[in-house]
């Protein structure tokens, strides 16, 4: 394993920012796995520093294979990270929209631009990607579609959802769009989890990246078959919003079927404690995602369903 | 007449509501040329507050000169505004960068596509924003490079120091600006000042530019005078001037000043070493339009900017 700062940043009054990367095996820029931009990313920090510690019991066994080098990134944003803030800076920038970077830009883009110099040209990308929206969802693999995109790949991670994504004008200053771009195969890994650890879905994560090393003969480990993932588009998923806003009592979990008509949640009152409205499913399907806070406005999307699974 | 655009209900006994005030010539019951003004849909400039209040003072000081319809929607984040939050609080996304929105998302996404729907049809809409806490600007007119040739005959009427085409490489499409222009309704977007402060000077410039941009379109009956033409940033160059060190930058200058090559613009200290870390100087001439207000600095932050290589300002009295 060799360690690497690829930016260090300078800052008064508190110790250096610098980003470091660890890299294993030597030979062609095979894979890179990054970790949190924003400051909550927290899950998706554990399992970058999970699978340095994997990687490197793996190397000492000799298991990265010959030719092969994979690069971790296990957080980007420390410095936001340390002091409970999302995004950078006094200008507080989101890190995660600023690729591919300028040079010569603010700091935050320099940063962007400092991190994708040093990784563009890995053959695969994998982002470990936080929510922007607080819930949870089943863990699984969000691609843009800009042509480049490869779904099929995707599935050798073995989760099981795939979802194929149109990008929308935001999209374009992303990490995982710029990869595209330029012709890495990038996939964003999104678990059920952003500020608060969750072993078992950190467990799931860090096999399928395993998994899908092994399937690219970069590395030698012995993996489970994982699932057989099922390719979504945005269309594939029904959005379930609020007709109110209260207190948010959830019934249907993520992972699990619900028929058309089914109880999924209650808005309670929150002066009176009687039900303002019980969310009923609007379609037979799995539950994708769903929001985890206890307190929910009118219009938002209390859960999300897949309604449509193509063979 | 105030009226609500746009309600949503938030968790807890409150609804989150977006208001305008509708002014209407006489006897026009809804039929005239509309001109909207917009603000706030960063919650942290405040710059607009002034602008709305003096516009609508003065129409109803003097209603009798309005010959159309003026909307004025103050507070297109009435939530971040209460908390000066430049974001929508909680969800901290950009609303303008939400545009056009949709009729069955989120409830932010419906306000914006509701905001769309409210504003089609104008005649003219004018997107009020302060800058950031950290850079001081004079007063300008940014326009995209897509719809310059339709929108710097307006531009040129607001009274305004400077219209900058392209002035950021940020993601255009999704703002207010861009979803209205592309729908046909011209969109101006003036910034000016400093986040989360009112600059009343600065605000009568641009509330003389309202006005007289209204009587050039026949919507406002009293001539204006004295309002002055801007430079336009296509006729010189942007230079931008940042941070290659961390510290504390001091100025040298006062903001909205022409400089020449070699001035001293400030210069970034490091406070516990008594020590000046770099001076910055003036690469070229010209006139310093944006400064930093906001003294902490890390590598990279923007100091300031100079429009070099431009010609003196003229009223339309001269011209
Ligand atoms: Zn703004």
């Amino acid at each position: 394993m060799f360690a690497e700062d690829i930016y260090t940043l300078s800052l008064p009054y508190r110790e250096d920012m610098a980003i470091k990367g660890y890299r294993f095996g030597k030979g062609e820029q095979s894979a890179c796995i990054v970790g949190p931009m924003r400051g909550n990313g927290v899950q998706q920090m554990y399992i970058c520093a999970k699978l340095v510690k994997a990687l490197k019991e793996l190397e000492a066994k000799g298991c990265i294979c010959s030719g092969k080098e994979i690069m971790v990134i296990p957080v980007v944003n420390s410095y936001s990270m340390n002091i409970g803030m999302r995004f950078f800076g006094v200008e507080a920038a989101d890190i995660s929209r600023q690729f591919p970077g300028r040079e010569w830009g603010d700091t935050a883009e320099r940063i962007a631009a400092a991190v994708f110099n040093r990784i563009k040209d890995y053959s695969f990308g994998i982002q470990l990607t936080s929510f922007h929206t607080a819930g949870d969802s089943v863990p699984h693999i969000r691609m843009i579609e800009n042509g480049y995109q490869n779904a099929s790949l995707a599935n050798l991670f073995g989760l099981p959802f795939v979802v194929v994504r149109k990008p929308r004008p935001i999209d374009t200053k992303t990490l995982n769009y710029n990869w595209q771009n330029r012709k890495t195969a990038a996939f964003s890994l999104y678990t059920n989890s952003n500020e608060a650890v969750d072993e078992e879905s950190a467990k799931q994560s860090e096999a399928a990246i395993l998994r899908f090393l092994t399937r690219m003969g970069m590395i030698r480990y012995e993996s489970h078959s994982g699932y057989i993932s099922h390719v979504l588009t945005q269309e594939d998923l029904t959005d379930v919003n609020t007709m109110c806003g209260g207190i948010f009592r959830r019934k249907a979990r993520v992972g699990h079927e619900v028929r058309y008509g089914d109880a999924m949640a209650e808005i309670i009152d929150p002066y009176k404690g009687n039900a303002k409205e019980t969310i009923l499913a609007p379609t037979d399907g799995i539950v994708f995602f769903a929001h985890s806070e206890s307190l929910i406005a009118e219009g938002d999307v209390a859960y999300q369903l897949v309604h449509r699974l193509h063979e | 007449m105030v009226k609500t655009v746009f309600s949503i209900g938030l968790s807890t006994g409150e609804n989150l509501v977006i208001k305008k005030n509708r002014l209407e010539g006489e006897g026009l019951q809804g039929k005239g040329r509309r001109v909207a003004i917009v603000s706030g849909i960063h919650g942290d400039e405040l710059e607009g507050q002034y602008v709305c209040y003096e516009v609508i003072r003065r129409v109803k000081e003097k209603p009798e000169y309005l010959e159309g319809i003026l909307d004025v929607y103050p507070a297109l984040n009435p939530i971040g505004i209460t908390v000066a939050d430049r974001m929508i609080p909680k969800l901290e996304k950009d609303l303008n960068r939400m545009f056009p929105g949709s009729g069955q998302g989120a409830a932010f996404e419906r306000a914006a596509a509701a905001i769309i729907q409210d504003l089609e049809g104008a005649s003219l809409c004018i997107d009020v924003h302060a800058s950031s806490r950290f850079v001081k600007e004079i007063p300008q007119v940014r326009i995209c490079e897509e719809f310059a040739d339709k929108l710097i005959p307006y531009a040129r009427h607001m009274n305004v120091d400077m219209v900058w085409t392209n002035a950021t490489e940020t993601v255009h499409e999704s703002t207010l600006a861009h979803s209205m222009n592309v729908k046909g309704v011209p969109t101006l977007v003036v910034e000016m000042g400093l986040g989360m402060r009112i600059n009343r000077s600065y605000g009568k410039q641009v509330v003389d530019g309202i006005f007289s941009l209204l009587y050039e379109m026949g919507i406002w009956k009293k001539e204006p005078h004295g309002i002055q033409y801007p430079v336009l940033s296509t006729d010189g160059e942007v230079e931008f001037i940042r941070a290659e060190c961390s510290g504390m930058f001091i100025p040298a200058i006062e903001h909205s000043h022409f400089v020449k090559r070699g001035d001293k613009i400030g210069e970034i200290i490091t406070p516990i070493e008594g020590r000046t870390e770099k001076e910055i100087i003036a690469g070229k001439d010209g006139l310093v339009f944006t400064l930093r207000e906001y003294p902490m600095v890390s590598k990279g932050a923007l100091l300031a900017r100079i429009l070099t290589d431009i010609r003196p300002k003229r009223t339309r009295e001269e011209e």
